[in-house]
């Protein structure tokens, strides 16, 4: 008599669900779409660890839309309350502290994450044709979530991100031509003031996340469209050799499984090395020792630091940034620059190019941190 | 002629005439031969009205600058040049006269260079003359004068001793400056080295009752050290006790007025206590008795009390009340101290934390007002009022330690919270980790 109860009820519940997954499919055609995910498949080989990254940095930036929104609560943009506003939320609101903390270790591990999937699409060289969009626009997102990293460090209006804002600045405002139009663009004035915390406020909140978001839906639309890159020893591989696994529900469901593990590591960060709000921003004070960027700039910033006042007929930071920006672009540009395998099997140019690049942000970012 | 170049030439001669004027008065050495009282005082007072601004040829500033008689640079933010007085408003004569003869006659009016002796008078022909000195600065005091004769210079200056300061002796006798200017040798944070320049100087007061090492000492006091190293001009220099044109050494009764002046409320409570009138009784010499003067170091907890290097015990033994008091008080202060620097330690435990210390901080600032408070109550010489106002700061510094508890206890509150998620989220990747292990398997 219970069974058939419980029996009937099931079958009205499935029922129901019929109804309305019938009710949808009517309207908004989502059968094909689930056919799609049903014949997609992801490639197993000894590299398929990589394709989690950008994943990872997916969930990193919901996490950061979600504390980013849950701040914006309380957060009030002006010279005289920002900081205060910030103590208010790490001190009175409730899991206020939390939030501020995920939201500042969860940055600084997406930007982390964009690196490593960044370098991993280069050494799998998964950027060659036709997927040279992909690249271009995850490039983009790179510069992006930098800017992000860059306008939201300000934002708490202590005395550190003050005067990092105002070197950052003025690196900027070192730009030949255009310097210091996007100098005084960004500051809202000559100097950094109450008008550059409200600029980058609304860039940190609204432009970026609007472009972000635009870009982030072509870049995820590319990779459904043209499914994963496979290393070129897999594409040679046979048919019946390559083991796929289906990207609904198994590659999403451990795809699941490392975000669980990425939030209890940033609950971990944010719980046991809470982020530090320091001392408010004085304008009058004079710079505090150790002023410095981001750890994701200090590369840059380190370089700048190094050069010689003058190089040739340049001045040398003007070189470091030119030189940065020449990079930058030539990096953007590498689908289409690529340089071909060497006939000895040594390894190639662009492989050796790319290791360079690593050890020479590494060195940088340490040395940086030592001096 | 442009109007400029009469101004300028205006400036000019008005400093050269000062220049000769002050010459004799500004050196110590070079004391006058003439006698005093003879032609140059009845010039003085015979010279014309006081000085108006410049000629329209001014020919002391021509031959005297054509001699290189005057300092290089002495016009510079000189307060008598930007008043467009010029060399004849002191020294009298004819600047419109090229002829040396009538320029410097007596017809004309000229003083030429006044002795040291005629020096007050001099300079007090003006700035004792409230009508003139009002067109310059309605404000402005004009009493200077008669305040230096009732100093300790103007006094002996009078009986006859010419080693002693004048008005140029500290305002330079050319290129006077506003003593606003930082410039000026009465800035305040020049005044030390001013009068150091002849109290600091052994030889030069030879034969004269007082010490030589006032700014050695004032230099390191913490009166000094605020001024000088700090260039904190609210400290005062050796003026603001001792006065500037009436300089002279407080008097024993006057003496705690003199550091009332800013300490208010010590001067008050000592005042009103016994220990306060007993000092009067005694002659004592108020706050310096335990202060000290020019060296006057920062006080400390251990100042007061019946330990070592107290100052109490100076006067009081074991067995008197005084001596009880002080023990009392000195255990008061040290207690309220103790336990402030406990709960200070324990505000900066939670901000390193990460939680929230700002109402923490609002208590240690009552408790620290408390502690100010209460040293300032030694001056009571009241062990019960000291007590009252510590045990007020107390009640502050265990608030803030309670508080300062709860917080970490929060914080690990939170580690535990922390722990709990975590179970949670490692049982759940767990069973995620066995479905799909079971669903490729199969």
């Amino acid at each position: 008599m219970a069974t058939d109860v419980e029996g009937s009820g099931a079958g009205s519940r499935r029922g129901a669900n019929h109804r309305l997954y019938g009710w949808l499919d009517d309207r908004f055609h989502i059968t094909p779409l689930i056919e799609f995910l049903r014949h997609k498949y992801v490639p197993v080989h000894r590299h398929t660890v990589w394709y989690y990254m950008g994943g990872v940095a997916l969930f990193l930036f919901m996490v950061q839309v979600i504390s980013g929104i849950l701040l914006v609560l309380y957060y009030k943009p002006d010279e005289g309350n920002a900081f205060e506003s910030v103590r208010f939320i790490t001190t009175k609101v409730s899991f206020g502290w939390l939030i501020r903390s995920v939201h500042s270790w969860s940055a600084n591990l997406m930007v982390f994450f964009v690196f490593v999937h960044m370098f991993s699409t280069f050494f799998t060289r998964a950027y060659k044709k036709p997927r040279e969009l992909t690249w271009m626009t995850g490039f983009v997102m790179l510069a992006l979530v930098m800017g992000f990293g860059f306008t939201g460090y300000l934002l708490p209006w202590n005395e550190l991100s003050y005067f990092a804002t105002k070197v950052g600045t003025d690196i900027a405002g070192a730009v030949p031509l255009v310097g210091n139009a996007i100098k005084v663009l960004l500051r809202g004035g000559d100097d950094v003031t109450g008008a550059t915390l409200t600029r980058f406020y609304a860039i940190h909140i609204a432009l970026l996340p609007a472009i972000f978001t635009a870009i982030l839906v072509a870049h995820l639309i590319f990779v459904q469209r043209q499914g994963m890159h496979e290393p070129e020893y897999v594409q040679k591989l046979p048919t019946e050799r390559k083991k796929m696994i289906p990207f609904f529900p198994n590659f999403l469901l451990r795809d699941t499984l490392l975000w669980l593990m990425v939030l209890n590591m940033v609950l971990f960060l944010a719980v046991f090395f809470p982020w530090e709000l320091g001392e408010k921003a004085d304008p009058f004070a004079s710079a505090p020792e150790g002023i410095r960027p981001e750890w994701y700039f200090m590369f840059m910033f380190q370089t700048l630091k190094l050069l010689p006042a003058h190089v040739w007929f340049m001045e040398g930071e003007v070189l470091g940034i030119v030189g940065f920006g020449v990079l930058g672009v030539a990096w953007l540009l590498v689908p289409f620059w690529e340089m071909k395998r060497r006939p000895d099997g040594r390894p190639r140019p662009i492989t050796l190019i790319g290791v360079a690049a690593i050890i020479y942000m590494v060195v940088m970012t340490i040395w940086g941190y030592l001096v | 002629m442009n109007v400029h170049r009469i101004q300028r030439l205006g400036y000019v001669a008005a400093s050269v005439v000062l220049a000769l004027a002050l010459i004799a008065a500004s050196g110590f050495a070079d004391d006058d031969e003439r006698e005093e009282g003879q032609e140059s005082v009845a010039a003085t007072e015979g010279a014309a009205a006081p000085a108006e601004t410049g000629t329209e040829v001014d020919h002391c500033v021509e031959c005297h600058t054509e001699e290189d008689l005057m300092p290089e640079g002495h016009l510079d933010g000189n307060v008598h040049a930007r008043a467009a007085l010029s060399c004849a408003g002191c020294h009298g004569g004819d600047p419109t006269s090229d002829d040396e003869e009538r320029a410097m006659s007596k017809e004309a009016g000229f003083v030429g260079v006044p002795t040291k002796a005629e020096i007050p008078a001099f300079c007090g022909r003006c700035h004792s003359d409230i009508e003139f000195m009002r067109r310059y600065q309605p404000r402005i005091a004009t009493d200077q004068v008669s305040q230096y004769f009732t100093s300790a210079h103007g006094r002996r200056l009078q009986e006859g001793d010419r080693n002693v300061a004048d008005c140029a002796s500290c305002h330079t006798a050319h290129g006077v400056l506003p003593a606003a200017d930082t410039r000026s040798t009465v800035h305040a944070l020049n005044v030390p080295s001013t009068c150091g320049k002849c109290h600091g100087d052994a030889e030069y007061m030879a034969g004269r009752e007082i010490p030589t090492d006032q700014l050695e000492k004032f230099s390191k006091s913490v009166h000094g050290v605020a001024l000088l190293e700090r260039q904190d001009t609210g400290a005062p220099a050796c003026n603001d006790c001792h006065g500037n044109h009436g300089a002279a050494p407080p008097g024993v009764t006057s003496i705690g007025q003199v550091c009332g002046h800013c300490h208010v409320n010590n001067m008050q409570y000592f005042t009103e206590s016994r220990m306060g009138h007993a000092f009067v009784e005694e002659g004592y010499h108020g706050c310096e008795e335990c202060h000290g003067n020019h060296g006057i170091s920062k006080t400390s907890d251990d100042m007061v009390g019946t330990q070592e290097g107290a100052v109490c015990l100076e006067c009081h033994s074991e067995g008197d009340k005084g001596f009880e008091t002080a023990g009392k008080i000195h255990v008061e202060l040290v207690g309220l101290n103790t336990q402030y620097a406990e709960a200070l330690a324990a505000q900066h435990e939670v901000q390193r934390i990460g939680m929230d210390d700002v109402d923490i901080g609002f208590m240690l600032q009552d408790a620290h007002q408390s502690l100010i408070q209460a040293r300032t109550l030694v001056h009571t010489f009241d062990a019960e009022r000291v007590k009252a106002t510590t045990d007020a700061g107390k009640q502050k510094t265990t608030g803030a330690l309670e508080a300062a508890a709860g917080q970490v206890r929060d914080f690990h509150v939170r580690r535990r919270g922390f722990g709990m998620a975590t179970l949670f989220t490692t049982i759940l990747a767990i069973a995620l980790f066995l479905r799909i292990r079971q669903m490729e398997a199969g």
